[in-house]
């Protein structure tokens, strides 16, 4: 047996789309925009569902839920979320935030000058966040859910 | 003006991103065959426990209270290249010294807005990527180094400070800096220089630069010169001994062919594995970067840099080109012309401090010794059993196989790593 060489491949560690680079649909056959006329000589770009999620490349990362306490969300338990650590926290989004250092997903919302963090599944209170040690992860754009039939 | 951005404690911020549990608790990476702390949190460094310390030999208390992780280098590498865009964002001028700290050029900005820039790349890199950095803002490469170093020793900076060639504040800094301290100056060249009586950066700084140059080197002189706030010094070639290589180049002529950048990476890493071999250290992993050139506007612009494992610490040349060349492939795009390339090696290890040094044979006939050694071993532990014949390790596990056990999920890297959130 020859010398080692290096880990076996697939161990290189290459980040994920590369700016400027041909881009790649996030599903795995590509869509085309409308049906081609011959009539029709405009040049459409094909649509990239990528490009369209992440709007900021640095910033925006893939997380999986876990749980269905966002339901009325559109949030599923297994459900691919994207999340943009640039965006500010505002009321009304959607955020990853990790309580006492443990990560879930909330609704912020202020009510009388204080804020909480909401379910939005009616069986979870809302949690005032005054007194605890909370830090905003990144905040929530899109879920990608996963219907029968869909690759895995 | 040049900015140095330096994440603190990369490895270890990395795998805090992620796992905020970790935020404020003693952390340990590990590099992954042999078990050695490559990166360290400040509470382990309070703890006691030293660079390149190894797993077994720490302390049972240690131990328990620290949570020592195998490297993630494929969440290190994406992480590293999401800092580098974010800093993209602030200047064309972006050069990537290593997977931690990369220079920005601000050049034509006025002074006084300088500060105020520092402050925000470093609350916008916090931002995006959740990793901390400190900036350190000078006229040149040198007294950059130098304004970092400041940055992270002083909390009241808030991470970034800023040194003028010609201020008392510059002086004082550079009073308390010892020459060994500098950036490009060796041990054994600051001995030296203690028997002519120069100690600290400042005393080096008023040296006659022609004297440093007859006594020592050009790149010495160079460095005289930055600390009196000229620029002198290009980053190609210019990596600190003992702790990183570095070859890269800028082509003579753009070029977008493939074979002109994989003989380019074969020549750097070449080059590299000989730097490697004369300093008596194993490199531990690779790292392969290339870029357009930032100043043609009208250009396709690409910068790509990544970070491949070895199997094991090594100094033998066909390892680490094999693995610059699948580097080079994974980030390789047609279509665009290039600028510059080069080849890291990085977390070095002292051979012969290294119990896998059996590896690391010099010479052709060695090597071939090497080789029969290795066929023999295998053929052993074929015939006679699994471990019949193992290399010095106490801990189980061949030497082949990335040992990577303690290792977090590559979050960003792979679908089904992603990073999980409770929705409770």
């Amino acid at each position: 047996m020859a010398p080692p060489m290096s880990p076996p491949p697939g161990t290189i560690c290459r980040a994920a789309p590369q700016p400027g680079g041909r881009s790649r649909p996030l599903l795995g056959c590509r869509v085309r925009a409308g049906f081609p006329s011959p009539a029709d000589d405009h040049l459409d770009v094909e649509i990239d569902l990528h490009a369209h999620v992440v709007r900021r490349p640095a910033a925006t990362y893939f997380v999986r839920a876990e749980g269905d306490s966002m339901l009325g969300d559109g949030i599923h338990d297994r459900d691919l979320l994207v999340v943009d650590r640039s965006l500010e926290p505002l009321p009304g989004r959607v955020v990853i935030i990790a309580v006492d250092g443990e990560p879930t997903v909330k609704r912020l919302t202020r009510r009388a000058g204080r804020t909480f963090l909401e379910a939005s599944n009616p069986r979870f209170a809302p949690i005032p966040l005054e007194g605890r040690e909370c830090q905003v992860w990144g905040v929530v754009t899109h879920v990608l859910h996963a219907l029968p039939g869909a690759a895995p | 003006m040049i900015a140095l951005v330096d994440s603190n404690n990369f490895y270890v911020s990395c795998e805090r991103v992620f796992d905020p549990r970790l935020e404020g608790r003693p952390v340990g990476v590990l590099s992954n065959n042999d078990g050695c702390v490559v990166a360290r949190s400040e509470e382990l460094k309070a703890l006691g426990v030293a660079m390149g310390a190894p797993m077994h030999l720490l302390p049972p208390a240690v131990r328990r209270q620290a949570t020592l992780l195998s490297s993630n280098y494929a969440l290190y590498g994406d992480m590293s290249r999401r800092v580098n865009l974010v800093l993209g964002e602030c200047s064309p001028d972006v050069e990537v010294y290593s997977i931690d700290e990369s220079f920005v050029g601000f050049a034509g900005l006025p002074a006084s807005r300088l500060e105020a820039l520092g402050r925000r790349l470093r609350e916008t890199v916090g931002r995006d990527t959740g990793i901390p950095v400190c900036v350190g803002l000078a006229p040149t490469r040198v007294l950059a180094k130098a304004a970092n170093r400041v940055a992270k020793t002083s909390p009241e900076l808030g991470g970034v400070c800023r040194l003028d060639a010609e201020a008392a504040a510059t002086r004082r800094v550079l009073e308390a800096l010892p020459v060994h301290a500098l950036w490009g100056v060796a041990r054994r060249t600051a001995e030296r220089l203690a028997l002519m009586d120069i100690h600290t950066a400042w005393q080096l700084r008023e040296a006659d630069p022609k004297r440093i140059r007859r006594a020592f080197s050009v790149v010495l002189e160079r460095i005289v010169w930055e600390l009196r706030g000229r620029p002198a010094i290009q980053l190609d070639d210019m990596a600190e001994a003992r702790q990183r290589i570095m070859v890269s180049r800028s082509f003579g002529r753009l070029t977008g062919e493939w074979r002109d950048l994989q003989e380019a990476v074969r020549q750097h890493g070449a080059r590299a594995a000989e730097k490697l071999r004369r300093q008596d250290s194993l490199a531990r992993v690779v790292l392969v970067f290339l870029r357009s050139d930032p100043h043609r506007l009208g250009d396709r612009q690409y910068h790509n840099s990544v970070v491949v494992p070895l199997a094991g610490p090594s100094d033998d040349s066909r390892a680490l080109l094999e693995a610059a060349g699948r580097g080079l492939a994974a980030i390789f795009l047609e279509g665009v012309r290039y600028q510059k390339c080069g080849v890291m090696l990085m977390d070095l290890v002292d051979a012969e401090r290294h119990q896998l040094s059996l590896l690391a044979f010099r010479d052709e006939a060695a090597r071939g010794r090497d080789r029969r050694l290795m066929t023999a071993v295998d053929r052993l532990n074929r015939e006679m059993g699994r471990d019949t014949v193992r290399f010095g390790l106490p801990r189980r596990g061949t030497a082949w196989a990335l040992r990577c056990e303690r290792r977090t999920s590559r979050y960003t890297t792979r679908w089904n790593e992603l990073m999980r959130v409770k929705v409770r």
